[in-house]
């Protein structure tokens, strides 16, 4: 009850916080609106007992990531000047664009947690409460061996792989960006 | 809403009004003794008129800074300009909910209230607002956010001295929150555990990690120091260059904000270099603190308060001494040394712990502490002393340029 509550408190600040982001004219207005829908985010990461995430959430985005933005968009000071994405065509492009997410939106409905839990395991033997694990399992695994023991055992042994092609990609991103700004190596 | 859940927000709320409380006065007085420490550097008094040795003088600012005229710049945009003296006081102040404060105090009561009911509490208490399981990243996270308060301040106020300040604290702060999250590492390493009470149990059973990890706290303290924005890093209110940075254009009660977030930061940064270095509440050498009782609560409080003013004392020492840096001096510490420093140690941290737990079979923690002690002697000496050849801090020590023969055979003339 008391969390459902919670839940919906923060599901609310995360929806009016996206739709100011993109209705102000204001580009630092939309910047702040932004970190206000990701820490409403991460308020609903919390209450799903993924505490990491949580904090990454916050660490990350919220806190590097749209730093960065806002000074990009200090350094070009661009409040006031934001009409000219706004013609003719824009709006169809947006139109489209909105029918589809729509669209897969309500195609997403028919992923009930019995139809996932199908899916991941291959019967429907298995109820959706085994096939993912509720809240109270989360909570004990996080207890006994810490919220990033929960996180990291499974990031460094079964999808270790996965993890090390992610690392690398990364890696050849900075590299490239490093060659593309720097003129002089 | 049944009783223990009653009892629970009781207890919350009345721990969140004591540390909030205790925090805010605990900044008022620092504020004195800024000044106070500041005069007995300089071989000044201080403030002394008002009230007993001006112990009042906290009151007389605050009463001052509140009946002043607020300005607000016509070009300046209205709301970002009000609401960036409160982003700035408000992540500062949350960091103080999770830092633990004190032994767990053994608490029970059950009695009722007119309207409100049955309160009921059993067991023992901990002596922090929440611990949180995500502890440490939860105050790097918060920490992140302080930034948007200066930028935004800096911004808003549509100047440019206060835009210049600006955009230095966001790069600074962004730069050493690098260092300050490579750090913790080490420590994340040792106890296996994020959260503050697991770390403060872990140092109880081994050595304070300040041994142990004796490069990790010299970095966390580095990068602690500027991402409070105090000298020798203040940059971003740098007068000599920017006028006061981000808050130029700012007067009475929301200029305060800023300061009093500034010492909240202050506060926050040594009760986390306390915590996770100097472990905690523990009180040394003694395993009475970790009994629990009221006595052990009050005692093990006084002596983190005690600890922590030692920190907050030793950062006043090196404002009042040390000059501030150069701007690229700061970005180059901080990008070309600290990083790269922390990288390698929780490397080197890490190959050790297996080497020595591991390989080696050593189970005990004080004496894998001793060992790591050991290997940080050595890394110490190649950090401080044959890696520095004045090119850490590039032009702090004096180099010796070869005189021209010309001016030399002239001076000799004359």
């Amino acid at each position: 009850m008391m969390v459902e509550i919670v839940f919906y408190v923060f599901a609310a600040t995360a929806i009016l916080s996206a739709l100011m982001c993109i209705t102000q004219r204001n580009p630092i207005a939309s910047a702040f609106w932004l970190i206000s829908t990701m820490l409403a985010l991460a308020g609903i990461f919390v209450l799903l007992e993924a505490h990491f995430i949580a904090a990454v959430q916050v660490l990350v985005y919220a806190g590097a990531i749209m730093v960065l933005f806002l000074f990009v968009i200090m350094l070009l000071n661009l409040s006031g000047r934001v009409s000219d994405i706004r013609g003719r065509l824009s709006w169809v492009v947006a139109t489209v664009i909105a029918v589809a997410l729509t669209a897969s939106l309500i195609g997403l409905r028919a992923y009930t947690p019995e139809r996932l839990a199908q899916e991941v395991t291959g019967s429907l033997q298995i109820t959706p409460d085994v096939a993912f694990q509720s809240g109270d399992l989360a909570r004990a695994a996080a207890e006994s061996r810490g919220v990033i023991g929960v996180f990291a055992e499974p990031l460094f042994g079964t999808y270790l792989v996965p993890f090390e092609i992610t690392g690398l990609l990364l890696l050849t991103a900075i590299v490239g960006a490093v060659v593309l700004a720097k003129r002089r190596l | 809403m049944n009783p223990e859940l009653k009892g629970f927000l009781l207890l919350s709320v009345a721990k969140m009004l004591v540390v909030f409380v205790a925090v805010l006065i605990w900044v008022a007085l620092l504020t004195l003794m800024e000044r106070k420490v500041s005069a007995w550097i300089q071989n000044r008094l201080g403030p002394n008129r008002v009230g007993p040795g001006g112990l009042l003088q906290p009151a007389a600012d605050g009463l001052k800074n509140l009946v002043k005229e607020e300005t607000l710049p016509k070009v300046a945009n209205p709301i970002l300009f009000l609401l960036a003296p409160a982003m700035s006081f408000v992540p500062a102040l949350l960091m103080s909910a999770i830092i633990p404060f004190a032994a767990p105090l053994p608490l029970d009561f059950d009695f009722s209230l007119p309207l409100l009911g049955r309160f009921v509490h059993a067991g023992s208490t901990p002596m922090v607002v929440a611990d949180l399981p995500v502890g440490f990243l939860f105050v790097l996270a918060i920490s992140s956010m302080g930034v948007y308060g200066i930028a935004i301040a800096g911004w808003s106020s549509n100047s440019k001295y206060s835009l210049l300040g600006g955009l230095r604290a966001s790069a600074q702060m962004v730069s050493y929150e690098v260092a300050l999250g490579l750090s913790v590492i080490p420590i994340l390493l040792l106890a296996g555990n994020v959260s503050f009470s697991s770390v403060i149990a872990d140092q109880q059973g081994g050595l304070w990690y300040v041994l142990p990890l004796f490069l990790a706290f010299f970095l966390f303290v580095v990068s602690g120091l500027a991402e409070t924005n105090r000298l020798p890093f203040d940059m971003p209110e740098a007068e000599s260059e920017l006028i006061a940075g981000f808050h130029t254009e700012y007067s009475s009660m929301k200029f305060a904000m800023f300061f009093i977030a500034e010492y909240a930061n202050v506060i926050t940064v040594s009760a986390m270099t306390v915590t996770l270095f100097l472990g905690g509440w523990d009180i040394p050498f003694t395993a009475w603190d970790q009994q629990g009782g009221l006595l052990q609560t009050l005692a093990t409080g006084s002596f983190f308060v005690v600890k922590v003013m030692f920190f907050v004392f030793l950062f006043m020492w090196i404002r009042w001494t040390l000059p501030r840096f150069r701007y690229d001096q700061l970005m180059s510490l901080g990008w070309k040394f600290l990083i790269e420093v922390a990288t390698v140690y929780f490397v080197v941290i890490a190959i050790a712990i297996h080497l020595i737990g591991r390989v080696w079979g050593v189970t005990d923690p004080r004496a894998m502490g001793w060992w790591l002690f050991a290997l940080n002697l050595v890394l110490c000496y190649i950090v401080f002393v044959l890696l520095d050849r004045g090119l850490v801090i590039e032009g702090s020590s004096p180099q010796r340029r070869p005189v021209p023969p010309s001016v030399t055979s002239e001076a000799m003339e004359s």
